[in-house]
């Protein structure tokens, strides 16, 4: 079976595209922090401010004469991590509300509904500034890759966690109602399955296509949102770098200096979407249907 | 109806015992409170007897309840009232451990071959996970043995075990759902239909392998079908339902001989019979109308609305459970 | 010939998917007499219905595509007609009730509108007049209160009374062919005897030829005068209602009649179960397509396909054996 799902993966050469450039990506962020130490990415060269990619700074220099290259290095470190945690979060808890809501309906799925439609409702701004006051200065620093992150990145992974699993739980919910009908689900019962079994082996495979999809576009809006976040003063704190608040420094000069934002935001882009070719691979090959090899 | 047995006996020829079953759905609205605005009265009050090794056969149009009455004697819905007894066990007050004891025991067999087998899992695990849940073998060389030894049975090459469902026929998917039954000795199998979705050339093999099965492991089989004429090839008795309750039961030469229930008789006469010559000859019972809601059944007797001999006490009175002769029951006045 | 209403020579149907082509049809003839029923039978896959979806011109093409043949309806080719001309002839002279009148019925329109815009469309008529003839259908029909009914939506009918409406439908423009693809196959038997009894009573007052597709041998005995037996996309015999049931001349036919269970006879034995299943279409058909499952085959049956031999009046089937002495002709 495990070889199966692997020969069919491999043949679906945009997932192998994606999963290369994915940990290339990683080498990139966690090898070049070898390279460079992190106070050189913290390193204000005023005079050299704004200078355009050259031999020296590769990437060009900020507003402030940081080199771009080392910011995006340790700046990507926090966007992945907050990508790929943040999107362990919403898929942990979007799955186990909603399946529990789809498969257990009436009271349960009730309760579970109405506390989704809740989130939803909410304004985001505002879950974010009440978790983050609610969960700030609390958290100790942690270290990670020989580096200390302070707790605010902790804090961000959680608030977006927190604040994204709805609409997968929706989606999640949809799927085990009508899945939860088929008949091979009256069979696992009559064979005495217990409902542990028939939600996470029965059910849940059969729905795994859209929870990828969904997970892989969550990626992309974690990266993104931890900028937002970072921009209200909730988030990661100047001067630490990440992919998002580069973006975002980059605001006043999209024709002048075009290099703050075509850098970052190209990895960004590449993450996406080597996240989105694995996550079509990954589906694809999980699926008994599509035509192996 | 009145019960045949008002209480458990323990004659060991008895497999299973059904005593006034009921299993009404209830219809409600609302969103965090909800309540109550009806029930569908699916089963109305079911009763019947199966002896070890024999083949009742549960007959009835759709809507009838006889997809229910089988799913609520297995325990897959919560029964509303009566009496279910599997092997002297008490389905209704099951405990966790007597229930799995019981799901060991009686199994079933689906109707739509394509929905009953999860099409994320190959037919190994399929047919392993009864072996899996009841802790059968503990050696995964045992497992897969049982496997081999199960497709063999049902006519399935023990080669084809890493398939998925998706790669096999109607009919060859309904050997892997009985494999499926199979594979934890059970006692009783209640056969939803498994054939009513396949092909006629394939019907003939799957229900001569259910035959087979039969003779080999004395399994004892509720078959519901609304195909009286294989009915009547698979069955030793018969029972026919209307509206969520039985209105005539009797061996099987006997109801199709000698059908009593103005409704056994019309649904007989429905019967296309593959002989032109025979068909013309034979005249026809066509009712007039449809059955109705089992939610708001009608009075009396259900059958009454529909009846060509009905008369004015049938919207009145429920006709009695009635003994006609040894093996023949019928709920009519007017037998 | 003049007798013939819908004549079919040589039809051949194929589709183009990924896996490869499906030979769905191969090369089958037939005709409809004015006013006559015939019975297609077989099982699913043989090709029954994408024959008739073939004559309508309703496959798409692609997949589909009609590889050779001629239909012809009245002496006209249906094949050469334009899309417009077409879209006129379907529901007026020919018009087709399917298996699962939920899926035909649009849920959102009310059954009086949908029976009046096939009226409105094809006959152009005014609306008082649409509404008298909708409402008379409902009850040639069967369908009871129908001023009331008309203003139903698809969902508030019974199964059987959705296929009553779908025939009322068929039958509003009073079509010369009525072809039933598996018009009962979803509805129970009581129901099913309902049906079978409107669609004789209705033939006989609107003159009208009806082509029924079944799997269900007990079903063309009730309503054929004449029987289409198709296997892997070939008609495998043609015959006289009678004799299909009394003297079938190919194993196939012989087989499934002889698998049957009957509702009027004791149980005497097992049933005879054909060992294996229809081929793979996705293979292109060399000899006969029964061959592998058949207990008369002989070596050229595996690589000769017979043509249809002549039996009787009006009576054939392609096999290279005699089946009554289970010797080669």
């Amino acid at each position: 079976m495990g070889q199966l799902v692997w020969r069919r993966f491999r043949r679906h050469k945009m997932a192998i595209f994606g999963a290369v450039t994915l940990i290339l990506l990683f080498i990139y962020s966690i090898g070049g922090a070898l390279i460079f130490p992190e106070s050189y990415a913290n390193f204000a060269d005023t005079p050299l401010r704004l200078t355009a990619p050259n031999l020296q700074h590769p990437f060009g220099t900020d507003t402030i004469g940081r080199d771009v290259l080392a910011r995006t290095i340790y700046g990507g470190q926090i966007s992945l991590m907050i990508g790929m945690l943040a999107v362990l979060i919403e898929v942990v808890l979007g799955i186990l509300v909603g399946a529990l809501a789809g498969y257990y309906g009436g009271i349960v799925d009730s309760i579970l509904m109405r506390i989704t439609e809740a989130m939803l409702n909410i304004p985001e701004i505002f879950l974010l500034i009440v978790m983050a006051k609610f969960f700030g200065g609390e958290i100790p620093e942690v270290d990670l890759f020989g580096r200390t992150f302070s707790g605010s990145v902790i804090v961000i992974v959680l608030i977006i966690g927190l604040t994204s699993w709805m609409y997968l739980a929706r989606i999640v919910r949809a799927q085990f109602l009508s899945l939860k009908e088929n008949d091979f689900v009256l069979a696992a019962r009559a064979t005495g399955t217990s409902n542990f079994e028939i939600i996470f082996r029965h059910i849940l495979p059969n729905s795994i296509a859209p929870i990828i999809v969904s997970a892989t576009l969550g990626v992309a809006n974690a990266i993104l949102a931890e900028a937002y976040i970072s921009f209200l003063g909730l988030g990661v704190q100047p001067p630490t770098a990440t992919w998002g608040n580069m973006l975002d420094g980059a605001n006043n000069y999209l024709e002048s200096a075009p290099w703050l934002w075509f850098f970052p935001g190209l990895l960004i882009l590449l993450t996406v979407l080597s996240i989105n070719f694995l996550g079509d691979g990954l589906r694809d090959a999980l699926d008994p249907h599509s035509r192996a090899a | 109806m009145t019960v045949l047995q008002s209480s458990h006996s323990q004659d060991q020829q008895i497999l299973v015992q059904v005593s006034n079953m009921k299993k009404h759905f209830s219809i409600s609205k609302g969103l965090i409170i909800e309540r109550k605005v009806g029930s569908v009265k699916a089963v109305d009050g079911v009763s019947f007897l199966i002896q070890r090794g024999e083949t009742l056969g549960l007959v009835g149009e759709s809507g009838c309840g006889k997809t229910t009455v089988g799913r609520t004697l297995l325990g897959l819905y919560p029964a509303t009232e009566g009496e279910i007894y599997i092997d002297n066990h008490n389905v209704r007050q099951a405990r966790r451990d007597e229930m799995l004891t019981i799901r060991r025991k009686a199994q079933m067999i689906f109707q739509d071959p394509y929905a009953s087998l999860n099409p994320r899992w190959t037919v190994n695990s399929i047919i392993s996970e009864p072996l899996r849940v009841h802790k059968i073998f503990t050696s995964n060389k045992e497992k897969s043995e049982r496997v081999q030894e199960l497709l063999n049975l049902v006519s399935l090459s023990p080669r084809l075990v890493n398939r998925f469902p998706h790669e096999f026929s109607g009919g060859q998917r309904q050997r892997i759902g009985i494999a499926r039954a199979l594979a934890s000795n059970p006692a009783f199998i209640v056969c939803d239909e498994p054939i009513s979705a396949l092909d006629v050339s394939i019907q003939a093999q799957v229900v001569n392998l259910l035959e087979d099965l039969q003779d080999q492991f004395n399994l004892t089989y509720l078959f519901i079908a609304h195909d009286l004429s294989m009915v009547r090839h698979i069955c030793d008795r018969v029972a026919v339902m209307y509206l969520g309750v039985i209105v005539e039961s009797a061996e099987r030469n006997e109801l199709y001989e000698n059908p009593l229930h103005p409704y056994t008789q019309a649904l007989l006469s429905a019967v296309p019979i593959p002989d032109p010559k025979k068909g013309r000859a034979r005249s026809r019972i066509v009712l007039t109308g449809d059955v109705p809601s089992p939610i708001n059944p009608p009075s009396g007797c259900r059958f009454h609305p529909r009846c060509p001999i009905a008369k004015d006490h049938c919207s009145i009175d429920v006709p009695e459970w009635r003994q006609i002769t040894d093996d023949h029951w019928v709920a009519c006045h007017e037998v | 010939m003049a007798n013939h209403i819908l004549e079919v020579r040589d039809l051949s149907t194929r589709f183009h998917i990924a896996e490869g082509t499906v030979y769905a049809v191969n090369g089958i003839s037939f005709h409809l007499d004015h006013g006559e029923t015939i019975a297609v039978v077989g099982e699913s896959g043989c090709g029954k219905s994408v024959t008739m979806l073939s004559i309508l011109r309703l496959l798409p093409i692609p997949p589909a595509e009609i590889v050779r043949g001629q239909a012809l309806f009245l002496g006209r080719d249906l094949f050469d007609l334009s899309e417009r001309e077409m879209e006129n002839l379907r529901g007026r002279d020919i018009a087709m009730v399917f298996q699962d009148p939920m899926t035909s019925l649009n849920p959102v329109l009310t059954i009086g509108r949908q029976i009046g815009e096939t009226l409105r469309i094809h006959m152009g008529l005014e609306k008082e007049v649409i509404r008298e003839r909708t409402i008379k259908l409902l009850e040639q029909v069967g369908i009871p209160d129908p001023i009331q009914r008309l203003n139903d939506y698809p969902h508030q009918f019974s199964g059987g009374q959705r296929q009553r409406a779908m025939i009322a439908m068929a039958l509003a423009c009073q079509p010369s062919i009525l072809i039933a693809d598996e018009p009962t196959t979803a509805l129970d038997v009581t129901i099913q005897a309902q049906i079978v009894e409107l669609v004789q009573r209705l033939r006989e007052q609107m003159n009208m030829a009806v082509i029924w597709i079944t799997h269900d041998f007990g079903v063309v005995a009730e309503i054929a005068e004449r029987v289409l037996v198709m296997y892997a996309g070939y008609i495998v015999e043609s015959a006289p209602v009678d004799k299909v049931y009394e003297n079938p001349r190919h194993p196939y036919t012989m087989a499934l009649l002889a698998a049957l269970p009957r509702v009027d006879r004791r149980r005497s034995a097992r049933l005879r179960s054909i060992p294996g299943a229809p081929p793979n279409l996705l293979v292109e058909p060399t000899g006969c397509p029964f061959a592998v499952r058949c207990e008369l085959v002989t070596e050229r049956c595996r690589v000769e396909m017979p043509p249809l031999i002549l039996h009787g009046p009006n009576h054939q089937a392609a096999c290279w054996i005699d089946v009554s002495t289970g010797i080669p002709f």
